[in-house]
């Protein structure tokens, strides 16, 4: 059935569908529907969850640790400042090995006070160990909740999981939506089984103080279930395929086979540069887009695959590492370091604070790029205003 | 691609007639996608929201510089914002009044149709009198106008998203699409 849906509303119809029990979330613009509406739907019982009020983002996490550490399928969402004090609670999730769901808004950081979108939120969470899905639309945003919990969940992964979106651009628009039919989704998403969990039956000790001894080994299992998540990330969208016919990868290319000069993007700007994409290729510009859907774990051989024999690489970034550069930028730029093929590769910031990327923002960094042969600067700045 | 602009006031359900055009077009078979101009939304304040609309689906995310058409919820807003700022040439500016279209001084380049929705949501008891929500009765002016929707999916959109009077709002439309 098709339905008009906000991107908030189908991160609440994704944990609808998944049929999460536990919500512990605590309301932030941009973000309020989303929880808003799941808590509407727990009280018109058309969702059997137990929705528990908080009074922080960081107790947001805590309890929903809490209850994925008894086994429960458990869902948050949050938005920037929201994510930023769930911060501990991220670490502690990814080292407890306490599967959750976290849909964040991408909400600009303040001050100064702001509620429209960029990445930096959910970047600045980079180094803890959460799955990282960037999504461009609000199909995408529901179906990757459902593929998210299968992944998640997965006992040789058990790594919490944030689907991030961006603030009003997908947040508060809506578009057509096929919601997936609960019966299949059930199919694709049976009810959790958790092997390691809290039960008073079965007395163990979780989270106890661990020694220089055992703590290096469990970084390590926390590294390999992440690569682990890579290939799982792969066949839980192949098999949402089978049953749904739709997929999405850990990266999206389009027209890169022949393409001279790549563009690389995330989330919805990479919506906006595929219409320019088509537009040059009608022109028989041998141009392409590659958009990273999934950011941790780093899909480094896809990307390498996809970008290595292009003449020109632009990394559009709505986020920046101040002192440093794009943080999309640097993390393409390492993978290809000790590559054979490497080619030069620019980085662009474009849209921070929710400034409008348009066709003519992407158009604008093709023509830049198209003017350099070398990559002197790590940060080219893209409409900015004196 | 067909690009529109809504005008409004915060309360005249301007943002819900964006989602309830999208809505019967969806039903028609199109791909929409919908969403306001975030920031500034206070009762009374003038309010934008936008709608577009394919046969493909749409991958353009921004906001809309060159609408194709503009729906005007409020007749003071002419004289306090340029609706037709970007509008392209021939499209549509369609204005809830009771005026003759004359009276508002459109450029020629413009089409221009004024539509009393204020007395028809007024009829049905939308909001009050003094502050009747003027949206559903509105679009169905539009829809009929332009003829991109039909009445059938039009009043299913408009029952969907009236979020009261789900009866009074769909005799409204019906109403207001026969008399555009």
């Amino acid at each position: 059935m098709k339905k008009v849906v906000m991107g908030n509303h189908a991160l609440s119809y994704g944990a609808m569908l998944a049929r999460a029990q536990v919500i512990a979330a605590y309301p932030i613009t941009p973000q309020t529907e989303v929880v808003g509406f799941l808590s509407e739907l727990c009280a018109d019982k058309l969702l059997d969850a137990k929705f528990i009020k908080v009074e922080s983002e960081h107790s947001a996490m805590a309890a929903s640790i809490g209850a994925s550490a008894v086994g429960a399928r458990t869902f948050t969402a949050t938005s920037a400042q929201g994510l930023a004090l769930m911060h501990e609670m991220l670490h502690w999730a990814v080292g407890a090995r306490t599967p959750v769901v976290l849909g964040n808004i991408n909400r600009a950081m303040g001050p100064p006070w702001t509620i429209w979108t960029d990445q930096n939120d959910s970047l600045s969470q980079r180094d803890t160990g959460l799955i990282q899905y960037y999504c461009e639309s609000n199909q995408e945003v529901l179906d990757t909740v459902i593929q998210a919990f299968k992944v998640s969940e997965n006992e040789r992964v058990l790594l919490p999981a944030m689907i991030v979106l961006d603030a009003f651009v997908l947040s508060h628009t809506s578009e057509v939506v096929d919601m997936p039919d609960q019966e299949l989704v059930d199919k694709y998403l049976p009810r959790r089984k958790a092997t390691y969990r809290v039960d008073p039956k079965d007395p163990h000790s979780f989270g106890n103080l661990t020694g220089p001894d055992r703590y290096y080994e469990l970084r390590y299992k926390i590294e390999r279930s992440m690569r682990e998540a890579e290939g799982l990330i792969k066949e839980a969208d192949e098999e949402f395929d089978k049953l749904f016919g739709r997929k999405y990868g850990l990266i999206e290319t389009h027209q890169i086979e022949d393409a001279e000069t790549i563009l690389v993007a995330s989330a919805t700007v990479a919506g906006t540069a595929r219409t320019v994409v088509d537009e040059l290729r009608a022109k028989g510009e041998k141009i392409g887009l590659v958009r990273v859907r999934v950011f941790r774990p780093f899909p480094f051989q896809e990307i390498r695959k996809a970008i290595e024999n292009a003449h020109r690489v632009m990394v559009i970034d709505r986020n920046i590492s101040f002192g440093h550069s794009g943080i999309f930028y640097q993390e393409v730029k390492a993978a290809m370091y000790n590559q054979p093929r490497r080619p030069p590769i620019f980085g662009y910031i474009a849209g921070l604070g929710g400034r409008d990327v348009t066709p003519e923002t992407i158009a604008e960094i093709i023509e830049d790029a198209g003017k350099r042969d070398r990559s002197e600067e790590d940060i080219i700045w893209i409409g900015l205003k004196p | 691609m067909i690009e529109i602009r809504f005008h409004g006031r915060g309360g005249q359900g301007t943002v819900v007639a964006s989602k309830a055009l999208a809505d019967a077009l969806m039903i028609e078979g199109k791909w929409v996608q919908t969403f306001p101009e975030y920031g500034v939304e206070r009762r009374g304040a003038p309010v934008v929201s936008f709608t577009r609309i394919d046969d493909k689906r749409i991958y353009l995310r921004c906001k809309i510089y060159q609408p194709d058409h503009v729906v005007v919820m409020d007749p003071t807003l002419m004289e306090v914002i340029d609706v037709t700022a970007g509008l392209k040439s021939g499209g549509w500016v369609i204005i809830n009044s009771g005026k003759d279209p004359s009276f508002f001084e459109v450029p020629d380049k413009f089409r221009v149709r004024t539509f009393d929705a204020t007395s028809v949501a007024v009829k049905y008891g939308l909001g009050s009198k003094a502050a009747p929500i003027v949206n559903m009765p509105m679009l169905a002016a539009f829809s009929k106008i332009t003829g991109f929707v039909g009445l059938k999916a039009l009043l299913e959109a408009v029952r969907e998203e009236s979020p009261i009077k789900k009866e009074e709002n769909v005799q409204a439309a019906k109403e207001a699409f026969e008399k555009a």
